[in-house]
């Protein structure tokens, strides 16, 4: 717990909320923290996902339909088809968005997808990966659950999604953004730095340069997926095409370093907050899929990477 | 120590104000409380607010919208109100972390109905708006100009017992 995408966690079945410091601080000295109790909204969903359209186009498409605080004091409960079919690293993204619209937290139920990952952790905890699916099981909703709503997505005919104006559940399809120009292009952070994400940018880089008119930064989230992604080669197929790369920071999300927007900039990012000044004052934001950014900063202008 | 609420008001007519608005994230890096002081929502766009107005150095609350404070969990955000001695804000919502961070500093996050702030907007129109709060009795007495408007609150015992301790800590120290 602490920063307000700590709900990121949810994606292993967690309860994860974010707090302010005398939370924490009454956490780690007394053990205590106190939450008023959330109400749950079950969120369906369904259909099968594009190539090319990620679990940041579904967050975003959620949020949008939701608004900012359409899920304040809610537990956002993602599932259906398309969740299960979901990677952590996509699960991550989805979670990670809840506070956006203002939920407590947003949780996948955890199932052999969870163990799987999650596996090189806890294998000294149990005699198999069956055994601890059992036991992960106890933590999935009964099947008499109380959900304040239940809301359905099908998600077949969903385009790449990406923001407008200043606050994220301003939301449009790519085609109603395309050649929007743009300054910079990031890369990275809680929402979209992880290897998958860096995978899905680099496939569309490779063999392609940037524009000239375009900083492009990718900002691998820890050390362990930079390193992931040398040895993979991603991280070569990003410098070749012209990419800035940096340590693994929050930096340029909001604003503090690596990326800062000058007066009247813009750049399309994979961050989660697209606040008027976040990046910097003056500076407008644009939240995107990594494959979209990638595309973006191959164009210059705002792109969909399924037809570039 | 319990705090002080009540006093001049100010209405930030708008919602969704967010905690990047309220103290961007470059004053982070500060150490100290007080160093947050003079940046109090310097990058707030509102139609007819300047932060460096004399009004926002004499307010003691905030009037304003839905989901204040959204965004980030940084403290920092009812920490510079603290520091600039305004502890009561009045909102048709909040954003949760910003709410329970402002509990947990001892201080006042009311919530009124939509119909509730519509009416201290209007009465804001007549003159300096001035707000008494009662806690005790959960009650508001607004005035500007000459007239005056009661409201009542509501607020979770819990919460309350945070704001006469002081804030989370002392309430967690005399606890547990």
């Amino acid at each position: 717990m602490g920063d307000s995408h700590t709900c990121t966690h949810g994606a292993f079945g967690a309860f994860a909320a974010g707090v302010g410091t005398t939370d924490l601080e009454v956490g780690i000295l007394k053990g205590v923290c106190a939450f008023r109790k959330p109400r749950t909204i079950r969120v369906e969903i369904t259909g099968t996902l594009s190539e090319g359209v990620y679990a940041k186009d579904v967050i975003l498409h959620i949020i949008g339909q939701l608004g900012v605080n359409g899920a304040t004091d809610r537990v956002l409960e993602f599932g259906g088809p398309v969740v299960d079919a979901m990677s952590m690293d996509a699960r991550m993204t989805l979670c990670n968005m809840a506070i956006e619209a203002g939920g407590t937290c947003g949780v996948c139920l955890p199932d052999a997808t969870t163990v799987e990952y999650l596996w090189p952790f806890i294998h000294d905890e149990y005699p198999s990966r069956d055994a601890a699916l059992e036991e992960f099981r106890m933590w999935h909703s009964d099947p008499d659950a109380i959900y304040e709503d239940i809301l359905t997505f099908d998600v077949s005919e969903l385009e790449p999604q990406v923001t407008f104006d200043f606050k994220p559940d301003c939301v449009s399809p790519v085609s109603g953004m395309q050649g929007t120009p743009v300054d910079q292009v990031y890369i990275g952070t809680c929402t979209n730095g992880r290897i998958e994400d860096l995978r899905q940018a680099a496939e569309v880089l490779k063999g392609r340069r940037i524009s000239e008119n375009v900083r492009g930064i990718v900002s691998p989230a820890t050390p362990k997926i930079f390193n992931d992604a040398l040895k993979e080669g991603i991280i070569q197929i990003f410098m070749d095409a012209g990419f800035c790369v940096t340590n693994p920071t929050c930096g340029a999300c909001l604003g503090m370093s690596n990326g800062v927007l000058a007066e009247g900039e813009v750049c399309a990012s994979t961050s989660n907050r697209n606040f008027n000044g976040r990046m910097g004052k003056g500076g407008m934001v644009h939240l995107v899929s990594p494959a979209t950014a990638a595309a973006t900063a191959v164009a210059g202008v705002i792109s969909d990477a399924r037809t570039l | 120590m319990k705090k002080q609420f009540g006093g001049p008001a100010i209405v930030l007519d708008r919602s969704d104000i967010n905690t990047d608005e309220i103290i961007p994230a470059k004053y982070l890096t500060e150490v100290t409380k007080e160093a947050l002081k003079p940046h109090i929502l310097e990058d707030l766009d509102v139609k007819g607010f300047d932060p460096k107005a004399e009004e926002l150095k004499k307010a003691r609350v905030i009037v304003t919208r839905e989901n204040f404070g959204c965004g980030s969990s940084r403290e920092h955000a009812p920490w510079v109100f603290e520091v600039n001695d305004v502890h009561t804000i009045i909102a048709e919502s909040y954003a949760r972390i910003f709410r329970q961070n402002m509990f947990n500093c001892g201080m006042l996050a009311i919530e009124l109905p939509r119909e509730g702030i519509d009416e201290l907007v209007d009465l804001s129109k007549n003159g300096d708006l001035e707000v008494d709060v009662d806690l005790e009795a959960q009650e508001l007495i607004a005035r500007a100009g000459d007239s005056q408007q009661r409201f009542v609150f509501d607020i979770s015992p819990f919460d309350k017992a945070l704001v006469e301790a002081g804030g989370w800590v002392e309430y967690a120290d005399s606890r547990y």
